[in-house]
């Protein structure tokens, strides 16, 4: 099921969802957004992709296997949970610096933990809809 | 190399005696969980000492066996750590002042002892024994915590030496008899009390240095330790002395009985143990001071000679690769020095005067007549020694001399680190037994003191003068040599009549696990059927009593006030979402079934967006395009929809189904009829910002006030999206590789 239409589109519209995914990642904070739902925009603009020119080129555009997401993701969860551990405070107390960075503004631990569920949610979204249309 | 530490520590433990005997307080302790009372609390005081100079004592002994007992064996690395890791754990066991840290270490000499016994794990046999000694055990110990945690409440402390000035508070309690229970349950199945007692025997698959140390000298005598020294705060009442005596009585019995009908030399011995700490738990079981310094002596006495004979019988086995008795014979030719080790080993088991076992023999005597109704204790003790009496003939005399046996194996004279354990071992029982001034003082006494929580005189003897058990002794010597004379034809006698292989405890043990093995795949093969569908009912069986069960009995309070309120729009939003729902339930094929199901879900994502909830109709909306992009792949794998399900079971699904759309709509009117302080809304938006740093209240409960949460989320997230992986990739790997082959 080739469409050129499809295909053409999504060529564009790849790397605009993408940006959104991002998007509603940083904003999550104060906005509606969040690691969660950019993580599922993020892996609809691959799935898009994948339906469009098919899982052998949706995995050459993502280039890293989608595992790898899940595993940096759960590790960054329990990375940004333990560093309050580091000083002194019970487990997963949020810490954040003091200044803003140009662009992200504060960042803190919980920043750290929405950017893992959003790794999360990319990489077990995009797995299970790589192993499905494999065969 | 390796028995390094444990010379170390048993220098270190002997450097202790002086101060314990002068009663110093040496205790160390570091906070571990102080909110619930667990602290690493250890105390050194003359019983854990004795304990810890036998275990370290013996440890360095069979340790340096071992290296050449296993010389060459390619798992001897993992061996010796195993056996120092059971070192360790009963280390910790005996100077544990934590109830507990001491249930810890219990189950840590277990679990060692698991893994200990299945070495030679190529063998069914091992694995089989090992699994069975765990079993057994590890019942027993659950059962201690139940009592522990029992005794920590009636107490309000965990500290062993605080329990131990509770005893009248304790005694007097309601709980007290399930205490004791409890606490004897475990110390009867780790010290393998009739009917716990047939792990023991089974274990003699292990290597005879593991036998020697875990099955004589130290891990069997935890169960002695746990009861001695709880036994200022259980011992004294009438029900102790009623189940603690007869139940080390009728092992003391069995075992000595059941040790003449065997021709193996290791559960010969394995039996004679068990008859052995029956008389310790008999005498902890009739209390008094003379009692108590019976058991430390016998105890002592037991150690250093058992431990020498089982070293022995390894060597036996080494050497002519059999380990039956009437095959044996004329060693002593061959391996001089074993056979005087085992002789004076053998001499002291059988309580022949100068040794420690004649000592340890004649104070059970003199405890047991002390006991007002003595008679049967007597008769059982007089029966045990006679036993015992042969059991030192068969082990000793009769591989050792008279004909050369018939058996494989080359013997020759073993090197030094074989026959130095048992030389030394039996050695210090016949010095100790000339001379009992050398332990009295030191060791029986502080450790008797500890026992009876008060200081005590303890002056050991040799010799007592002729006495009423002098002349005991004598005659259970007498019966002894003439049963060892017709001991062939007591065996085949008694062996014909003898049903405990038929119907004792360990066939009870074998119908226990069949049976629970039976009620776990009667129980799996109903819950999980394989059937999706039925997993689906039975979750929302189980929330609808769940829900249902928690709501009721409240009185609620339903707002309904607020049906005008309802707009136009929300309400033709509603319409159509039931319109769609009713389209899933009888849709004739697949694609309108996904469809009508997007439907619902599209109408739900609005809903959320007409309340204010932008997050989740953000997060709805874009679950509800991934599931159709899902649904899309695997749909046209998928065979056409039929009518899979009856008129009636659809019946059977609707109603689960409509009552718990119904419970659900309760629940949450119930909600909102809330005032709005009893909700939790308004503390999260009163709290993102300041403590959060965050406007968006939904995301900062996400990753903040509930991360932990979501944490659990990813992480079932993750596991899910691996099952799928693995499964599909199984299910292509298996369908390609007949393609491969071909």
């Amino acid at each position: 099921m080739s469409s050129l239409i499809l295909s053409a589109a999504t060529r564009y519209l790849l790397p605009l969802l993408l940006l959104l995914s991002v998007y509603l990642l940083l904003r999550g904070h104060n906005l509606p957004g969040g690691g969660f739902v950019g993580g599922l925009v993020g892996a609809s603009a691959f799935a898009l992709y994948c339906l469009a020119h098919g899982v052998e080129a949706a995995k050459r555009v993502l280039r890293v296997n989608p595992r790898v997401f899940m595993a940096a993701g759960l590790l960054m969860a329990a990375v940004s949970g333990c560093l309050s551990l580091l000083v002194g405070l019970p487990f997963m107390t949020g810490l954040w610096s003091r200044d803003g960075v140009v662009v992200l503004g504060k960042i803190g631990t919980p920043a750290v933990f929405d950017l893992a569920v959003y790794l999360v949610v990319l990489g077990v979204v995009l797995t299970i809809i790589y192993s499905l249309s494999e065969e | 190399m390796c028995a390094l530490p444990p010379v170390a520590l048993f220098i270190y433990f002997a450097r202790l005696i002086g101060p314990v005997a002068r009663a110093e307080n040496l205790t160390f302790s570091y906070a571990w969980l102080p909110s619930l009372g667990i602290n690493l609390t250890f105390h050194v005081d003359g019983l854990s000492l004795l304990f810890a100079l036998l275990i370290s004592g013996m440890g360095a002994l069979v340790i340096i066996y071992s290296g050449s007992y296993l010389a060459g064996h390619p798992e001897q690395g993992i061996f010796f750590s195993y056996m120092l890791a059971f070192m360790a754990s009963m280390l910790g066991l005996v100077l544990a002042n934590n109830a507990i840290l001491l249930f810890v270490f219990w189950e840590l000499t277990s679990l060692s002892s698991y893994f200990l016994i299945g070495f030679d794990h190529h063998r069914a046999a091992a694995r089989n024994a090992a699994l069975q000694a765990l079993l057994v055990t590890g019942l027993g110990g659950v059962a201690l915590l139940a009592g522990f945690v029992l005794m920590g409440n009636i107490g309000a402390t965990l500290e062993i030496s605080e329990l131990l000035f509770m005893g009248d508070a304790i005694r007097s309690h309601t709980l007290y008899l399930p205490v004791l229970v409890l606490v004897l349950a475990g110390g009867f199945t780790k010290s393998a009390q009739v009917p716990f007692h047939f792990w023991l025997p089974s274990a003699m698959e292990a290597p005879a240095p593991v036998s020697t140390y875990l099955h004589s000298a130290t891990m069997v005598k935890a169960g002695i330790y746990l009861l001695a020294r709880l036994s200022p705060v259980l011992s004294g009442t009438a029900i102790w002395t009623a189940i603690v005596t007869p139940f080390g009585a009728v092992t003391m019995l069995t075992g000595a009985y059941l040790a003449l009908l065997h021709t193996d030399i290791k559960r010969i011995l394995a039996y004679t143990t068990i008859s052995a700490l029956g008389m310790l738990i008999m005498l902890l079981g009739i209390g008094g001071p003379i009692a108590i310094q019976a058991c430390l002596v016998f105890l002592l006495a037991h150690a250093l000679y058992k431990g020498a004979l089982f070293l022995v019988a390894g060597v036996i086995d080494h050497a002519t690769g059999t380990r039956d008795v009437t095959r044996l014979g004329g060693l002593y030719r061959s391996m001089p020095i074993m056979a005087i080790a085992c002789l004076i080993a053998a001499l002291s088991s059988a309580g022949v005067p100068p040794h420690l076992g004649f000592v340890g023999k004649e104070l059970v005597y003199k405890a047991i007549l002390t006991e007002p109704s003595n008679t049967l204790f007597l008769g059982a003790m007089l029966l045990t020694s006679i036993s015992f009496v042969t059991v030192a003939g068969v082990v000793a005399y009769r591989p050792f001399f008279g004909r050369l046996g018939d058996f494989p194996g080359k013997p020759h004279q073993p090197e030094l680190s074989l026959w130095l354990g048992p030389a030394l071992l039996a050695g210090s029982g016949l010095i100790i037994g000339i001379r009992p001034a050398l332990v009295d003082a030191w060791l029986v006494a502080p450790a008797a003191a500890a026992i009876q929580l008060r200081p005590v005189e303890a002056e050991l003897a040799l010799w007592h003068g002729f006495h009423y058990s002098l002349l005991l002794t004598g005659f259970a010597f007498a019966a002894g040599i003439f049963v060892y004379s017709r001991w062939d034809s007591f065996r085949s006698v008694c062996g014909s009549l003898d049903y405990s292989a038929r119907l004792g405890p360990a066939r009870w043990y074998e119908w226990l696990l069949t049976g629970i093995s039976a009620v776990a795949r009667a129980t799996t093969g109903f819950l999980q059927s394989g059937h999706l569908h039925f997993y689906l009912l039975i979750i929302i069986i189980t929330a609808i009593g769940l829900i249902g069960g928690s709501l009721f009995p409240q009185s609620l309070s339903l707002d309904l006030s607020r049906w005008s309120d309802v707009r136009v729009h929300e309400f033709v939003l509603t319409v159509v979402i039931l319109a769609a729902t009713i389209l899933v339930v009888r849709a004739k094929t697949l694609i309108t079934a996904v469809v009508s199901l997007g439907v619902v879900g599209y109408g739900v994502a609005l809903c959320f967006l007409f309340f204010s909830a932008p997050d989740l109709a953000m997060t709805q909306f874009a679950i509800e395009s991934l599931s159709v992009v899902l649904l899309a792949l695997v749909l046209f794998r998928l065979p056409e929809i039929e009518r899979y399900s009856k008129t009636s079971e659809r019946i059977r699904d609707a109603l689960p189904a409509l009552t718990f759309g119904g419970l659900m709509t309760v629940l949450v009117l119930t909600v909102t009829a809330l005032s709005r302080e009893a909700r939790l809304s308004p503390f999260f938006a009163e709290h993102s910002y300041p403590d959060a740093k965050g406007l968006n209240v939904v995301n900062v409960i996400l990753v903040d006030f509930r991360g932990l949460d979501t944490m659990g989320e990813i992480t079932v997230l993750s596991i899910a999206a691996i099952g799928v992986f693995s499964l599909l990739k199984l299910f292509l790997y298996s369908k390609n590789k007949p393609e491969e082959t071909q």
